[in-house]
């Protein structure tokens, strides 16, 4: 355990502030785990621009002026665009494309101090629950490779669960941070919606798209999130207009009466008894810590399924249109005129999935269709919101299972989309909320995968989430573990 | 709505949409500049050229035009209005989509009054909108390929869309006129019909007087009130000779080529896009308080239709006068300063309507010579000082000069080389011999060489005819070289001839 690669960020933060250690060490150190790009993680890594950035930090640190995570590595999936790797949001449709500007929330960490160590393998576009959807290969399961390690953020999750970064940042639409963190056996969290910025983020679906930190403890989450959050009012309209606070503060409150609401829907046939097992010794966890159980309903879950896979396709379909092959990305080679040329690259240049959610979008938006789906869904968004507030008026968190399962084998869903929408249920509906919501690893399946318990908030409420996360970590050691020769 | 004026029988009923460039420094959703005419693509920041991972940012001064226009028009500011995504695919529209309003646009309802001639019209608005202009497509100088610039894509423009109101192209060209005056005179919009500030579609249809309204076609893009005539009377024309044939007519896009005069269209409705229309999920409704409101209201310059009631309240002025002063900014503030300095302000109105805004708008006539022609392509200024013409018309009060030396005196100002001030007027009227002829004996002598020079007209007079009078009183002036008080001169013929 005393490795560098085995330690926290917070761990990190402070043997770099001590000079214990140097900047440029530690990413040294962490390139080197990196080399040979195991589970296929990573899809850009510049070594002379993050030791450039790690020998910035030393100095910064010698100087006095060293940021609250300086030195510290982070990568970032590859839905945030940056200046100096390139931007593919996993997609063959802006393969090399490089920004010239990078995203607020790179911004925000680099100015922390975080040093970069490249950019992360992920679904195409965040389009996926198994990041075999990333045209850039299949990221695998540092706990079984022959596993998939969740989606979209899958490479930030085995990338941290492989011990190749202390942190990551991820997105989360409809679950992409949550999922991925509970398969890789690591922790991760979703803010309320606007608290993070997108502007820099590849939209996917813009009223569901939300930054967050993967790290392996609610503590190092703390640290991350207070870092990439805050107003970003003068670049995205959808931020919201709250201070920056510090998630770090509330973390040691014990959790005497805090009552944690049981939804029942989440615990109904579709749940593998092993996930459900784990779970429940979680939440006995949590009582025998003076946490309240109750139980809670959230009778439209199921509904957030069809409502999901409306509206986040209609959005993406407008979304990805500006990838048309007249500005940067791919453009097809032969074309025999304009039409022809649109066709022709989005045809050779975006993957199935990335087809099949833009043919949904645009038929759920087209005329004659509209009322009947698109505001349809917009109708239960808000009925599924409203049942959230119904709830937290009996309770102040609300846990349960963050999937069906755990991590499935390589290609056993690849062909089936439907099998994969739907093991997104449990992590659908604080999404289309906007509600915070994060993963905790609580143990472990019959397959010895990783299971994940969510928690989920009301808005504006990370800093309670984080709490009984850090809370309950520190009772028990699922976030230490490290999968098989990782440690 | 008064009778309709009818083309070969058919009513000819018009409704416009017109796209006015607001005049932001800044984008509608970005913060890259809009001035125009700069190199291609150098006005496009990484929002404008829909770079992934950028987001649309309101910009608040485009929403001030627009709830600027709202108070100007008497329109509903909508507390709250959205923005919508329109969904099709072109080189020059870098998001593929175009952020627009759809089902609530920010300014609702409204009218624009104007005078036709003498007659009163007012056409009532539907809605004025916010969006985004597209880029522009260059095809010459690209063989085989087109250019694409970006500098023009996401200048603020408010679509302004009007009831099916107007009933011949005349209408059409005054509607458009005075709602170019209001958005010129209260600043959204600088007005330039070249650079496509102000940029108009007419819808137009025909149909017998009491039927249902007939198909419209559209024609788009119309930037010059000449072609926007011309347009029109074109297609009505096309459209009676299309159903007289026994032809339906189409739904349809089409455009107007100045070069031959005719329309042609563009597109039909069968091949219309499915724009997919949905709320744009990167802004937020746009909110619009009552207070900004009537912030927005304290900071704007008084209205041409209240000024225009003032004018006739406090001057005492008819309607139609107080109409046509208030077409500019400049002629409104000029008219209150000659009102005031002379103390009257109908004859200050006379003379501004007829004389100064003359010589602002009209062609140089022959009869000025090469001197006021010059002056004239100098622009839009009023050469004679508010406190020169108020000088002016107390001296035609007081009699010392004639209405007909007024104007040559007003011409011999306005085109001086030097500004003439209120003290010099007396000493160009002594200068230029302008002076009224107020000398009974001269003028006597003058009327009875006159008399005897036209014997017939006088021998008419006396047999009944008192329009030989005039055929008198004409080369009396004339031989007074206009300085005869034209009163005196009737008063005097009278008595020599009763």
């Amino acid at each position: 355990m005393s490795e560098l690669h085995n330690k926290s960020v917070a761990d990190l933060a402070a043997m770099l502030k001590n000079k214990e250690v140097s900047a440029v060490e530690v990413a040294t150190r962490f390139l080197a785990r990196m080399g040979g790009n195991p589970h296929n993680a990573f899809l850009d890594i510049h070594s002379e621009v993050t030791l450039a950035q790690a020998q910035a930090s030393d100095d910064k640190i010698a100087a006095g002026t060293a940021g609250p995570l300086e030195g510290v590595p982070i990568a970032h999936k590859d839905i945030f665009v940056t200046q100096d790797f390139a931007t593919t949001a996993g997609s063959k449709i802006l393969q090399d494309y490089r920004s010239p500007f990078d995203a607020t929330v790179v911004t925000r960490l680099r100015d922390a101090g975080m040093v970069t160590l490249g950019k992360l393998n992920c679904d195409e576009f965040a389009m996926g629950s198994a990041n075999e959807n990333s045209a850039y290969g299949a990221v695998t399961n540092p706990w079984d490779i022959t596993r998939i390690p969740g989606g979209s953020s899958g490479g930030s999750a085995a990338a941290v669960a492989a011990r190749l970064t202390p942190a990551a940042t991820g997105t989360d639409t409809g679950g992409s941070i949550r999922q991925p963190a509970a398969f890789c056996g690591i922790t991760g969290i979703k803010p309320t919606y606007g608290r993070a910025s997108r502007y820099g983020m590849v939209a996917f679906a813009s009223s569901l798209d939300q930054a967050g930190p993967m790290a392996r403890s609610a503590e190092d989450c703390a640290l991350l999130l207070s870092a990439m959050c805050g107003p970003d009012l003068d670049r995205d309209s959808t931020s919201l207009n709250v201070a920056k606070e510090d998630f770090s503060l509330g973390l040691m409150q014990p959790l005497q009466g805090v009552r944690v609401g049981i939804p029942s829907e989440f615990f109904g046939e579709g749940l593998a008894s092993d996930v459900r097992s784990t779970i429940d010794t979680a939440l006995k966890q949590l009582q025998a810590q003076g946490a309240k159980l109750v139980p809670i309903a959230l009778p439209r879950t199921e509904l957030s399924i069809p409502v999901y896979y409306i509206i986040a396709p209609a959005e993406a379909s407008s979304n990805l249109s500006r990838f048309d092959g007249v500005k940067f990305g791919h453009r097809a080679k032969e074309f025999s005129d304009l039409a022809d040329m649109y066709e022709r690259t989005r045809s050779e240049a975006f993957g199935d999935e990335v087809k099949r959610r833009i043919m949904i979008g645009a038929y759920v938006l087209s005329h004659g269709y509209y009322d009947a789906y698109y505001l349809q869904a917009q109708k239960i968004r808000r009925m599924i919101a409203d049942d959230f507030q119904q709830a937290f008026s009996q309770c102040d968190v609300i846990a349960g299972p963050v999937a069906p399962t755990t991590a499935w084998k390589l290609g056993d869903k690849s062909d089936d989309p439907l099998a994969n929408y739907l093991a997104d249920i449990f992590t659908l509906p604080a999404s289309l909320a906007g509600l915070p919501g994060m993963s905790l690893p609580v143990g472990f399946g019959e397959n010895g995968m990783p299971v994940g318990m969510q928690l989920i908030g009301n808005y504006l409420q990370e800093a309670r989430l984080l709490n009984v996360a850090h809370q309950y970590q520190l009772h028990t050691d699922h976030h230490t573990q490290a999968p098989g020769g990782a440690a | 709505m008064s009778a309709a004026k009818l083309v070969h029988g058919y009513e000819v009923v018009i409704g416009f949409e017109t796209h006015a460039q607001l005049s932001t420094q800044s984008k509608i959703f970005s913060r890259a500049s809009i001035a125009f005419g700069a190199e291609p693509n150098t006005q496009a920041c990484a929002v404008d050229l829909a770079l992934p991972g950028t987001l649309p940012v309101m910009n608040k001064g485009a929403v001030e035009r627009a709830i600027e226009l709202g108070l100007a028009l008497g329109s509903h500011i909508a507390e709250r209005s959205v923005f919508a995504r329109k969904n099709y695919f072109y080189p020059d529209l870098p998001k593929g989509y175009q952020i627009s309003q759809f089902e609530i646009p920010v300014v609702q309802g409204g009218a624009v009054s104007f005078f036709l001639g003498d007659e009163k019209k007012t056409v009532r608005l539907v809605r004025a909108h916010l969006e985004e202009d597209a880029g522009k497509s260059l095809h010459e100088d690209f063989i085989g390929q087109s250019g694409i610039d970006l500098n023009r894509a996401g200048t603020p423009l408010l679509e302004i869309v009007t009831e099916p109101d107007m009933r011949s192209s005349e209408e059409a060209v005054a509607y458009a006129k005075e709602l170019h005056k209001i958005v010129t005179w209260i600043g959204i919009c600088d007005g330039n019909m070249q650079e496509g500030s102000f940029r108009c579609d007419a819808n137009v249809s025909v149909r017998k007087p009491g039927a249902p309204l007939g198909t419209r076609r559209e024609i788009k893009n119309l930037n010059s009130f000449k072609f926007m005539q011309q347009a029109i009377d074109y297609e009505v024309r096309w459209q009676i000779e299309q159903i007289e044939d026994g032809h339906a007519i189409q739904q349809a896009t089409v455009l107007f080529n100045p070069d031959t005069g005719e329309t042609r269209a563009m597109r039909t409705k069968e091949d219309a896009a499915d724009y997919r229309y949905f709320p744009d999920p990167d802004l937020p409704p746009l909110v619009i308080s009552r207070e900004w409101v009537e912030r927005v209201r304290s900071e704007m310059a008084e209205l041409p239709r209240v000024m225009a009631e003032r004018f006739v309240n406090q001057y005492g002025l008819p309607e139609y006068d107080a109409a046509q002063l208030t077409q500019s900014k400049t002629v409104a503030a000029y008219f209150e300063a000659v009102a005031e300095a002379c103390g009257q302000a109908k004859l200050a109105s006379n003379w501004i309507i007829n004389e100064v805004r003359r010589f602002l708008t009209d062609g140089a006539r022959d009869d000025e010579g090469p001197r006021a022609q010059a002056v004239r392509e100098d622009g839009e200024s009023i050469r004679v000082p508010a406190s020169t013409l108020a000088k002016i018309i107390s001296r035609i009060v007081d009699d010392t000069i004639s209405n007909a030396s007024a104007k040559k005196l007003f011409l011999e100002i306005w085109t001086a080389e030097k500004s003439v001030n209120p003290e010099d007027v007396d000493a160009t009227i002594d200068a230029k011999g302008l002076k009224q002829m107020n000398d009974t004996d001269a003028l006597q002598a003058i009327i009875d060489e006159v008399l005897a020079a036209n014997p017939k007209n006088v021998e008419e007079f006396k047999a009944g005819n008192s329009k030989a009078l005039n055929g008198l009183v004409g080369p009396i002036m004339k031989a007074s070289k206009g300085k005869a008080n034209p009163a005196q001169v009737n008063a005097l013929l009278l008595k020599k001839l009763g």
